[in-house]
């Protein structure tokens, strides 16, 4: 099984290899380095006219692939650490997701940013954080997370070829070394696809009782929300179904939940978002929000886990207090049912 | 060499525009803001007369000159300022967000200098031998953006000329209070040649910009031009907290549209702006006539 890492680093090289317009521009791209995170390795020497490093200039960066994008490109912008987003954060709001409105429907713009997020590795309070819930509300902006249930290397190539709009593709620190799984390594799994571009997957324990909770988690979340339900399950008797979107933003339209989770709630009545990022206004406060609209009186209990509203600590013991773990989401659960 | 009649014809089309915008404005006929371009329309004259085909403006929030000297139809742009759905935009964007052909213009000051810059080189990258112009003010200076733009435009060797009009004022503003050191240095700090005009003749302006552009097609690297000039009108409507003594005198000695009218004989100086006043008064007739966008 490839890694997350490797599987990106393939659906980079796919889209290169399947589309001349595909570009990349970002900072310390260039072989042997080939990116701080090793996403983009190889691409320069492959491709040494459509890889340009770039000097430190996020908001430069992004403003050069949208014109690009505007112009009939397909760019790709590496922005090195997640953190950094907010220094790209006026392009990305007042021009590279306003134009194709703003014009009157007379111009795509067909950029991708990919960026890396999440802590767990002592970097601290400024190379730590998921800040994706920052961009979630820009209107206009598609924003996938990369999970290791669906390919994320297709998940990427699909964003970089065939999406007519903007992207924000935000990849976890920690997911990069974590295999991807197939079917074999999801064989104590029930599992259901939504299947389209950017699918969500439904995970059960296979042979386990009507599930109590739901758990909707992203990315590397996922991979937590996954061992917990397996723990639950055997330690606890607590059955769950878990949600992973790789697609976090548009929401439905008309504050409507999707699909996937109206079904799951259905089920359990009780939801538990879980995400990395900071509590407040995060992703799990729209989707809570959303879920109490469309259920209104009808569940049991709704709960949000994550990131307490502060700075990531950089010291090892308490990042790892701070950051929400798996057992972090075994007590949430356990105080659910 | 463009046309000596033809020049102040463009002048004019620009003046009789804003001047019918800041005229008609308080009378409730337009909706939303505006910033005009009376005092500086040489500088888009000028510069625009030497665009071929394919070649890429950017403009900013004070763009209506330089949309008309591109080429912009006076009736969608009149139409796109009251928000009819005959607009250049359909009336969403309104004043300062405009695309028509290869034009666009954002009123996010410095914002448009990286999307120009990624324009210019998806244009060198598909060889289509197209170059792009951005229009910035003296404001623009102030944002960080800005220089990490032409800090790339130099490195990557962008097809691009960079046109900074400084109208000495952003806002309320004086150019004193907000600009320290010097405009050119800013351009040649990142080894972009740059002319550096104070002018009011369009003339003057189009063989610079001439210059510039020539250069640009033959070496493919960025160039800028810096035009001093005068913002004659206020920042936006009835905004203006200059001296009116000293606009006054401005206003004497720098009007582009005399200064250029003077070489032109009476008769055909008047023969210009009548035919012109019709034609800027039928585009507001008719835009005025065109119908709102439904919701």
């Amino acid at each position: 099984m490839p890694t997350v890492l490797e599987s990106l680093n393939r659906g980079l090289h796919e889209a290169f290899e399947q589309d001349k317009r595909v570009y990349l521009i970002g900072e310390d791209l260039l072989d042997p380095y080939g990116g701080a995170f090793k996403v983009s390795k190889g691409l320069s020497t492959k491709y040494p006219d459509r890889v340009w490093t770039s000097p430190v200039s996020e908001a430069g960066i992004v403003g050069v692939g949208t014109g690009m994008a505007l112009r009939g490109l397909r760019p790709v912008i590496e922005i090195m650490f997640g953190d950094f987003s907010a220094l790209a954060a006026d392009q990305v709001i007042n021009s590279l997701t306003k134009f194709r409105g703003m014009y009157n429907k007379q111009v795509e713009v067909p950029l991708v940013i990919r960026t890396p997020m999440g802590g767990r590795r002592g970097y601290g309070p400024t190379h730590s954080q998921t800040l994706e819930k920052l961009f979630l509300g820009v209107p206009g902006l598609r924003t996938l997370a990369a999970n290791t249930l669906s390919d994320p290397g297709e998940l990427l190539r699909k964003a970089i070829l065939e999406d007519a709009g903007p992207v924000l593709f935000i990849e976890n620190k920690i997911l990069y070394l974590r295999p991807v799984l197939d079917s074999a390594a999801l064989k104590d799994f029930d599992v259901e696809d939504t299947g389209g571009a950017f699918p969500t997957r439904t995970l059960r324990i296979k042979g386990g009782p009507h599930p109590k909770v739901t758990l909707a988690a992203y990315g590397y979340m996922a991979e937590l929300a996954r061992e917990a339900m397996v723990r639950l399950a055997f330690e606890n008797e607590i059955f769950c179904e878990l949600v992973v979107p790789s697609q976090l933003a548009p929401f439905e339209p008309d504050g409507n939940l999707d699909e996937t989770l109206t079904n799951s709630l259905q089920k359990t009545a009780r939801l538990l978002t879980i995400e990395e990022g900071s509590y407040t206004l995060g992703w799990g406060a729209e989707v809570v929000a959303r879920a109490a609209q469309a259920f209104l009186g009808q569940l049991k209990t709704i709960q949000r886990l994550a990131a307490p509203d502060q700075p990531i600590p950089a010291s090892a013991p308490l990042e790892e207090a701070m950051l929400p773990g798996v057992e972090h989401i075994m007590t949430a659960v356990q105080r659910m049912v | 060499m463009p046309d000596q009649a033809e020049l102040y014809r463009q002048l004019v089309r620009i003046r009789r525009f804003e001047e019918t915008v800041l005229d008609a404005f308080p009378k409730g006929v337009f909706y939303g803001t505006t910033h005009t371009y009376v005092g500086e329309e040489a500088n888009a004259v000028g510069v625009l007369s030497h665009l071929k085909d394919g070649d890429i403006v950017f403009s900013n929030h004070r763009c209506h000159g330089h949309f008309i000297a591109y080429g912009g139809h006076l009736r969608a742009l009149f139409a796109e300022l009251m928000g009819k759905s005959t607009g250049v935009c359909g009336g969403l964007g309104g004043s300062q967000h405009l695309h028509w052909k290869d034009f666009y213009s954002n009123g996010v000051l410095g914002s448009t200098a990286p999307v120009a810059v990624g324009a210019a080189l998806a244009e060198k990258a598909k060889g289509s031998g197209a170059i792009a112009v951005i229009f910035l003010g003296d404001g623009a200076l102030g944002e960080g953006v800005l220089y990490e733009s032409l800090n790339m435009a130099s490195l990557w060797k962008a097809p691009i000329l960079f046109v900074l009009e400084n109208n000495h004022i952003a806002q309320t503003t004086p150019i004193e209070l907000a600009v320290a050191g010097e405009i050119a240095a800013r351009f040649k700090a990142f080894g972009i040649p740059c002319a550096d005009l104070d002018s009011s003749d369009v003339v003057e302006i189009e063989a610079a910009a001439g210059t510039e552009i020539k250069d640009l097609r033959g070496e493919g690297g960025p160039r800028s031009l810096v035009i001093h000039t005068q913002r004659f009108g206020p920042h936006s409507k009835g905004d203006d907290t200059r001296d009116e003594k000293i606009m006054a005198e401005i206003r004497a000695k720098r009007d582009p549209v005399v200064i250029h009218g003077s070489r032109l004989a009476a008769k055909d100086r008047q023969q210009i702006d009548t035919a012109t006043d019709k034609e800027v008064a039928a585009a507001f007739s008719q835009a005025q006539q065109d119908p709102l966008p439904t919701p």
